[in-house]
């Protein structure tokens, strides 16, 4: 077997806290804003900026990444500052599991195993989908460089997965 | 004899011989063979029995419409059957063997079978085995299972590798003949993405082998240059050996690629299945060429005439030295011409027309060959070879005119369109009397989610059979702008419809001429079907099997409902096809499998915890994709005994489980309580912060679906625990109704499960190991009483405490973060050392709740339960207008007294009630089965008080306390029970309260 199209990572403890609430609401805007020193996502995007993210999960959910010791910290901040808007802030960042995937047949091995048309993907794009059996997300996260998050419990079996798809030969 | 001509061969490279093996003599062929045109060429034409009949059958055709060579191919874990030799390309080394057949291809005891085809009509296992009844599953069936299937199965692991991939297109083309080349060419062009897929190796169909001049150019450099330019447009990807398997909804189109049958062995996957997403599908999937049924055309030697063709100008292999043309239209004596420019001999074409005037017919005459008109042929002569054949009247019965000896016969009955893909998602098909065909009607298409067409059928697909009519179709297809290709060829005279041949062909002869070559169905087959009142084309196909064998009937189907036309008496429209369904040939099921194989067949959940329990003797049991250990097995341990020690030592000392799996669903908002006052029987929103309460949910209905103790974390938020089971399905059910019915309600849920490990500290001495981790929390019974909670820090992780209990004991069930909960555990065995701790697993979890009388959902529930067949009555609130199974319970049938309640049952012999037993009545049904009045729902051993405990729904069951029932087991014992309470154990609740 000839090299893998695509090195698999797990990307190590990542903060994530998710939050509910009416996107289209200042309030929210500026408490996501000022915990991340990132600008409101649109639909579908992702908005990296210092370190942090926020991306857009669906029209009432938002995905904050964070370094993972602050992820408590961010949370608690939200809910204060969104003490009186109907919102629920919740850290996130035990029940998911995070992967990069790196290197030429990184497209390809997201072509293998998620329903997305990965050759149109743009920057700044998140996609929710899924990897085989199991739900997912994944965004472009740098050159050549996919990253992926699925749920806590099934990291082993995405990360075989992940690995499976990668010895196989480029598209 | 069929052998390889000395000069020729469009697609074979003489300088790279092949070695192969077919029933293991060793035989030669060359780098782009297919190993049917290589069998040919080493004179093998028998190749292989009928399924039925155990007929000997040749290669009949040249591509995926074979229905006779079928071979077992490879050998060991690589061992495959019925795969087609016509498409199979030939490779070094690769091994084939016959099917259907004992002892030996050439001879076949099976054959008897031919010999007794008047006794074996069509339907005659219908007919045969109804009688007498017992007979089926003790005579009958095991003797049809034994002559039933083609080929042996696989006994290996496949050790090859399958995978999957998802492409995106606007313009999907299918068919690399020259209409799909021109489709492919105009949006290519247009600036569509575009995939072309052919599913042989080769290219141009058969412009390249009929010597089509298209644009002033042979076809074949045409062909060369359309690919080049295809291959240089980066919105354009071109695959070869890629079969468009089948059409869904929504230009969901699965392809078959396969890289690597040609090159077994090199690392390569072997086949690839393509989920595409296609704007449009361009069908150019060309045609197919259809037999005529003549008495005897099974015969090995009897091969369509465009394959005869194929194998000359393609594979340089001659049929035999002299092959009679038989045929109804022009386009057959191309092979007459491709046959005599290779130096071979036809000693005649036999016309079914009375009259032959057209430009190809005279090209023939013009090579000095016969032409017989208003001929047909009467017998083909010969067993396992073509040796003569016998010429008749067209217009007469049969009788012999004359007999011209021939190794060879090719024939040609015109041409059907290939439509499947066409027809896959709901596209019709409109008969055309002038070509005899069924061709895609365009005011009819598949349309897709807007309603507009999602095929376009282009070229010979969609019934252009000329090639510059094919050519300008395809190119209009394509969305093409400008002059189409243009192609020059001779022009070809009508066919007429020949459907049997000769036309006043009596019953002898009827019953020799073959429809479905596979599955032995003859035109006499299909004319008794008729007559025994099959008048629908589906129920014919499925009592004559016409059309059911693994060709799915490429050949025959035409064939077959002319025939029942004619037998009905009606036009052919009248009858109609059967429906084309996916796949169009057969794939192979492990790439429908791709990577789900092995450790990834399906996703595993595995809690924190996992690994240890896994390293500390866990005998596992899979609860919906988690593993749970059911008990940890010491070593010399049995299963039964390491679930009594964990029963006794968590109710005497300390026990732990890993209950990360229960669900965890927080809601929040100003509407949280009067959602979850909806959503759970009881009261919800009255619950105070710090304090927890177990609650029932039940659907629309009033059946019981969920239950679990509910926390409140502060005023507007609460968390709600549900079954391991059920987290993502009530969450879901949660959201349907916020999304759906009460989208106004200012409610958030998040489901938690998966961010927290939560461990259940139980048993005596569960105060006192918490205690001994240290931490800010104040678990004494004053600060945390029973049914509270409480959050801090315990052994330096932050955790939240809920003091509840799902097994009778002083039991604290401890959430901390996911991340540490390995970490957590291990501090509890290390510090529970002290305290005798164990942890223990499923099966002492459900001893333990069941000898507390605690109801568990899925054992005492089935989806027909309702709260109060298990006397939850005081958890269903009498003061809420409403909530979600409020009206369903109020329904007559719900509050019958005669609904079977629970109870508890105990053995006074101390057996256990076989799980599932029913408490039968006196009497029987309307059935004549037994009467019943109730049935056992869980039952065990209890180590705790020793003997057998069981729970049961019974007839006035609580009404009945100290009555002694006989429930007889399947394993032929009568149990005797005593109804009593279902709670067995400290029935005061001492145990819990401390």
């Amino acid at each position: 077997m000839s090299e893998p199209i695509a090195v698999i990572e797990p990307a190590g403890p990542q903060g994530m806290v998710s939050l509910r609430a009416d996107l289209s609401d200042r309030a929210v805007a500026q408490a996501v804003t000022a915990a991340t020193g990132c600008a409101m996502p649109g639909p579908r995007r992702i908005v990296a900026a210092g370190g942090k993210a926020v991306a857009w999960m669906s029209p009432d959910e938002l995905l904050l990444l964070v370094p993972h010791a602050e992820a408590p910290g961010v949370a608690a901040g939200l809910a204060e500052a969104l003490a009186g808007t109907h919102h629920l802030a919740t850290e996130v960042s035990d029940a998911r599991a995070m992967f990069t995937i790196r290197g030429p047949g990184a497209d390809d091995v997201v072509a293998k195993l998620c329903p997305v048309d990965v050759e149109r993907l743009p920057e700044g794009e998140i996609r929710r989908t899924r990897a085989a059996q199991v739900a997912a997300a994944l965004w472009r996260s740098g050159e050549g460089e996919i990253s992926l998050v699925a749920f806590r419990s099934v990291a082993g079996y995405v990360e075989r997965l992940l690995e499976v798809a990668a010895e196989g030969p480029r598209l | 004899m069929s052998t390889r001509l000395a000069q020729g061969g469009r697609l074979i490279d003489r300088q790279k011989p092949l070695r192969f093996t077919f029933n293991g003599l060793p035989m030669e062929g060359y780098e782009g063979d297919t190993m049917a045109a290589a069998l040919l060429a080493n004179d093998r034409m028998l190749v292989g029995r009928s399924f039925k009949y155990h007929r000997p059958r040749g290669i009949v055709a040249s591509g995926a419409e074979e229905p006779n060579a079928l071979v077992g191919l490879g050998e060991g874990a690589r061992f495959e059957p019925n795969q087609r030799v016509t498409t199979t390309e030939l490779f070094d080394g690769a091994s084939a063997i016959s099917q259907n057949h004992w002892p030996s291809l050439d001879f076949d005891i099976g054959a008897i079978n031919a010999r007794l085809a008047r006794f074996l009509p069509a339907g005659f296992y219908y007919k045969m085995f109804i009688h007498p009844r017992p007979f089926w599953k003790h005579v009958y069936e095991p003797f049809i299972r034994q002559s039933a299937g083609l080929g042996r199965a696989p006994k290996d692991r496949d050790p090859d590798r399958y995978e999957q991939a998802y492409g995106f297109c606007d313009v999907a083309v299918v068919g690399g003949g020259v209409a799909g080349l021109a489709a492919a060419l105009a949006a290519g062009r247009a600036g569509k993405r575009v995939w072309l897929m052919e599913q042989a190796a080769h290219w141009g169909g058969r412009a390249v082998v009929d010597g089509v001049t298209v644009d002033g150019a042979a076809a074949e450099d045409w062909v060369a240059a359309a690919l080049a330019e295809l291959g240089g447009m980066a919105n354009v990807r071109v695959k070869a050996r890629t079969m468009a398997a089948g059409l869904y909804d929504h230009g969901y189109l699965l392809a078959y690629e396969r890289i690597a049958d040609h090159t077994p062995g090199d690392g390569r996957p072997r086949h690839r299945l393509w989920r595409i997403r296609a704007g449009q599908v361009i069908a150019a999937t060309g045609a197919i060429e259809r037999p005529l049924a003549f008495a005897g055309n099974d015969v090995p030697g009897v091969m369509l005439a465009s394959a005869v063709r194929d194998y000359a100008v393609n594979w340089a292999v001659s049929p035999g030295d002299r092959t009679v043309i038989v045929t109804n239209n022009d386009d057959a004596y191309r092979t007459a011409l491709a046959l005599a420019d290779a130096g071979l001999v036809v000693p005649a074409v036999v016309d079914a027309r009375a009259c032959v005037t057209g430009a190809l017919p005279q090209a023939v005459r013009d090579r000095g060959i016969r032409v017989l008109e208003g001929r047909g042929i009467a017998k083909v002569k010969g067993g396992k070879r073509v040796t003569g054949v016998a010429i008749c009247a067209q217009a007469g019965e049969g009788s012999v005119l004359e007999e011209i000896g021939c190794d060879a016969v090719a024939m040609s009955g015109g041409w059907s369109p290939v439509v499947h893909l066409w027809s896959h998602c709901g596209g019709k098909l409109a008969w055309d009397e002038a070509g005899a065909m069924f061709r895609p009607d365009p005011a009819r298409p598949p349309t897709g989610a807007d309603g507009a067409a999602m095929v376009v059928a282009a070229g010979a697909a969609n019934g252009h059979l000329q090639a510059a009519d094919c050519l300008a179709d395809a190119h209009a297809a394509g969305g093409g702008t400008g002059a189409a290709p243009t192609a020059v060829t001779e022009a070809e005279a009508p066919l007429e419809p020949v459907w049997i041949m000769p036309q006043g062909a009596g019953p002898a002869l009827r019953a020799k001429m073959w429809l479905d070559y596979q599955n032995d169905v003859k035109v006499s087959d299909v004319q008794l079907a008729a007559r025994e009142g099959y008048e629908s084309v589906e129920h014919t196909k499925r009592y004559t099997t016409l059309g059911m064998a693994t060709d799915q009937g490429k050949l025959s189907n035409i064939n077959g409902l002319a025939v029942l036309s004619e037998a009905l008496h009606q036009p052919i429209p009248a009858t109609g096809t059967t429906t084309f369904r996916p796949p169009y040939t057969p794939i192979s099921l492990a790439a429908i499998a791709g990577e789900a194989k092995g450790e990834l067949f399906q996703p595993l959940r595995r809690t924190p915890m996992h690994d240890w329990h896994e390293a500390h003797g866990a005998y596992w049991e899979p609860v919906g994709h988690w593993r749970r250990p059911y008990c940890y097995q010491r070593s010399g341990e049995g299963i039964e005994d390491a679930v009594r020690r964990e029963v006794r030592n968590t109710r005497n000392g300390l026990g732990l489980l890993d209950a990360s799996t229960l669900g965890k669903i927080v809601v929040k908002g100003p509407d949280a309580g009067r959602f979850l006052d909806m959503l759970y029987t009881n009261m919800m929103s009255t619950l105070p912060v710090g304090k927890c309460r177990y609650g029932l949910m039940c659907n629309e209905q009033g059946f019981l679906s969920d239950d679990g103790v509910v926390a409140r974390l502060s005023d507007d938020t609460w968390l709600c625990h549900t079954t391991s089971g059920g987290a993502d399905r009530i969450h879901g059910w949660m959201e349907d109704w916020l999304q759906c019915e009460w989208w106004d309600w200012k409610v958030y849920t998040a489901n938690l499960t998966e961010q927290f490990a939560q461990v259940a500290v139980v048993g005596p001495k569960a105060r006192a190991v918490l205690e001994k981790l240290g931490g800010d929390i104040d678990l004494s019974a004053a600060a945390l009483p029973f049914m509270h909670w409480a959050e801090g820090t315990l052994g330096g992780i932050s955790a939240r405490v809920f003091r509840i209990s799902f097994s009778g004991e002083l039991s604290y069930e401890i959430a901390v973060p996911a991340g540490q909960g390995r970490a957590f555990w291990e501090q509890l065995i290390a510090a529970g050392e002290d305290f005798g701790v164990m942890p223990y697993g499923t099966e002492a979890l459900h001893i333990m709740r069941a000898e507390k009388g605690f109801i568990m959902i899925g054992d005492e529930t089935d989806g027909t339960v309702i709260p109060q067949d298990l006397g939850l009555d005081w958890a269903i609130s009498k003061k809420k207008a409403d909530f979600l199974g409020k009206r369903g319970m109020e329904r007559t049938h719900m509050t019958d007294p005669n609904r079977w309640k629970l109870v508890g049952l105990e053995t006074p012999d101390g057996s256990v009630i076989p799980d599932g037993a029913y408490v039968p009545a006196t009497g029987v049904n309307a059935n004549g089965q037994k009467n019943t009045q109730g049935r056992v729902t869980s039952t065990y051993h209890s180590p705790t008080l020793d003997r057998g405990i069981a729970m049961a729904l019974v007839l006035n069951g609580p009404d009945r306390m100290g009555e002694v029932l006989d429930i007889p087991g399947i394993d032929g014992k009568v149990y005797r029970a005593k109804i009593v309470s279902p709670v067995f154990y400290d029935p005061e609740g001492e145990k819990q309260n401390v």
